[in-house]
């Protein structure tokens, strides 16, 4: 339902109009509307109750546990959201010159900073507006490098099969052609297929560590090793960082561009809740490269790097500075939890993620790398429930819903069938990680004593379950009444 | 159990392969993987005159769950792809040896067909997968 459907002619809520009628004698008189927008006219209690009621359909981290694998649905702290909302940072106009925006330039200079220092990166720039654009930006920076060499023989990036689908889309968009890693037995970059997939053609690597399927990629040094020798450079999707955060630096670890998701690692909304922030980092030979702007700081005054400062940049991939609000969370994020708290981020995320894969797996659910310690995520493979009870893993997830948990990712990584991929972060207590793991020990009772009942699920939600094949074969994406 | 017909061949990527009478190669991908991958929901066909080296990626198939590639099982050039999947992707879940075909090729060298698994061998590897 939408607020134009309870629409009356002259009905009115007070609450939220303007105190005094707003004057706009002092617009040119061409810019004035000639007749008055299309407001939906309702009064103040149908205002209050419709987006009430919207809200409670929402199914979020301030209502319900989401181990949404790989997404790292964390708790949003409200001391990061009150510090980014001071009205100084939110009447600031994006224009308003340099001499007046010193202290917010200060924070995002500092972020920079913190961020390099965590990761291991020379520099940082947090002008990119999410994840899927920092590796745009990262990709688009290998391929500067390689050309500013006069080095265009390289047109292959290597991602393993187990990579976000958004890597070989962007090594695609970037004009490369993906050449894919097979994963080993043990959850590893297969090494033997790698080291043939290497040569002159390789222009780099996208690697996400810990990997998509929940391990440490344990032979990172020598996968650096081998993809430098061959002239290529070592992109690294910051997905994952939650795990080693404080621990290990990818810096360390040979990577020479990087990604972070900064509403995901640091805490920012996430999901429908805000936008993204996907800054990037860079080693020494990449910093000509990096996007603008970014904050410099000269003899305590702060200012804008630009194009004029950086004439080899990739350039700009927003209008204006980013997006400020969210690096404000971020940074008051960061600056509470101190470098003690990120060490713990990674130390209870991962925690977390073994003590309820240990959980599930005493409870007879099948884990796709039992030799493996995980990462701050894990998988369960669905296969054996599918076969012998005919309960899938959508079927799994929907009950979930129900059942007041938000449903792990699902059929991810493809290479694991019947995949679950589950993330608890380490806002989460021990009584939430119990409960669920109840949920899916009974989730499993009702796949075996009725079947078609399980099905059918959800039924305490707003809608029932989608047709989702339906909805991708005939899209339509315009609401009509 | 699965569908794998006596008078095929098959790759270790699930897709199959049929020499017909007029020297040409028809290609699509098995009952397995269409069960596999779920309702497909798009299939992109190689453009008619298309090259082709054998196991080089030629069509995409994504379902609800996921995008994959089709790889060619042999190489050759492209004659043409089945136009029929564009408006029903779904004829690969239906009917994934018959009318849901991908493409057809003019093989370069009918003797790759020969590298290609048996229907007996294609079906011990499904069984090890399931």
């Amino acid at each position: 339902m939408l607020i134009y459907e309870i629409s009356r002619k002259g009905r009115r809520a007070f609450a939220q109009a303007p105190a005094a009628a707003p004057s706009s004698d002092s617009l040119p008189r061409r810019f004035r509307r000639q007749r008055p927008p299309q407001l939906p006219e309702v009064s103040e209690l149908e205002t209050v109750r419709h987006y009430t009621r919207l809200s409670q359909k929402n199914f979020g981290i301030d209502t319900n546990f989401y181990p949404l694998g790989s997404c790292t649905m964390k708790y949003n702290p409200r001391g990061a959201n009150r510090a980014a909302m001071l009205p100084q940072f939110l009447e600031r106009h994006p224009l308003a010159p340099e001499e007046t925006g010193q202290g917010v330039m200060a924070c995002i200079h500092e972020l920079q900073g913190e961020l390099a220092e965590l990761t291991g990166m020379r520099a940082v720039s947090l002008s990119v507006m999410a994840g899927a654009q920092g590796e745009f930006a990262g990709v688009a920076m290998i391929r500067a490098y390689h050309d500013a060499r006069g080095d265009t023989g390289r047109e292959e990036i290597l991602v393993p099969d187990a990579a976000h689908g958004t890597n070989p889309a962007t090594a695609t968009m970037c004009g490369y052609k993906v050449r894919e890693i097979p994963t080993g037995a043990d959850g590893d970059v297969d090494m033997e297929a790698f080291k043939a997939a290497v040569g002159p053609q390789t222009a780099g690597i996208m690697l996400t560590n810990p990997s998509t399927v929940g391990v440490f990629e344990r032979r990172i040094e020598e996968i650096a090793a081998t993809v430098h020798e061959a002239g290529g450079l070592l992109y690294y999707d910051g997905a994952n960082l939650n795990a080693i955060l404080g621990k290990a630096r990818p810096g360390d670890m040979g990577f020479d561009v990087i990604h972070l998701n900064l509403h995901k690692t640091f805490s920012t909304p996430h999901g429908g809740g805000g936008p993204g922030a996907g800054a990037v980092g860079v080693n020494e030979r990449l910093l000509p490269y990096l996007p603008v702007p970014r904050v410099a700081e000269e003899a305590g005054r702060y200012r804008w790097l630009t194009e004029a400062d950086c004439p080899e940049t990739i350039g700009r991939l927003c209008t204006f500075n980013g997006n400020t609000g969210i690096l404000l969370r971020a940074y008051a994020y960061l600056r509470m939890l101190g470098r003690e708290g990120a060490t713990r981020v990674a130390e209870y995320s991962t925690l977390n993620a073994n003590y309820l894969m240990t959980r599930l797996r005493e409870a007879g659910f099948t884990v796709a790398y039992p030799q493996r310690r995980a990462s701050h995520e894990f998988i369960v493979s669905l296969k054996g429930e599918a076969k012998e009870l005919g309960a899938n893993v959508m079927d799994f997830a929907k009950r979930l819903l129900d059942l007041g948990y938000h449903a792990p990712t699902t059929y991810f990584p493809t290479l694991v069938p019947e995949a679950l991929l589950i993330e608890p972060t380490e806002t989460e207590s021990k009584r939430e990680l119990d409960g669920f793991v109840e949920a899916m020990v009974r989730i499993r009772e009702e796949a075996r004593e009725d079947i078609d009942s399980l099905k059918g699920a959800p039924y305490r939600l707003p809608v029932r379950r989608l047709d989702d094949v339906k909805a991708a074969r005939e899209l339509n994406l315009r609401w009509e009444a | 159990m699965s569908q794998v017909p006596e008078d095929l061949k098959y790759t270790r990527n699930h897709e199959w392969a049929r020499a017909e009478a007029d020297g040409t190669v028809t290609v699509g991908i098995t009952d397995h993987a269409q069960e596999t991958l779920g309702d497909l929901v798009f299939v992109e066909p190689p453009e008619e005159g298309t090259e082709l080296r054998a196991e080089e990626a030629c069509a995409v198939v994504e379902s609800v769950k996921a995008a994959s590639d089709v790889y060619s099982p042999i190489g050759g050039e492209v004659i043409q792809g089945n136009e029929a999947l564009g408006d029903s992707p779904e004829l690969v879940n239906s009917d994934p040896y018959g009318e849901g075909w991908i493409l057809q090729i003019r093989p370069a060298d009918p003797s790759e067909l020969d590298n290609l698994l048996d229907a007996a061998a294609y079906q011990e590897l499904v069984a090890d997968e399931g």
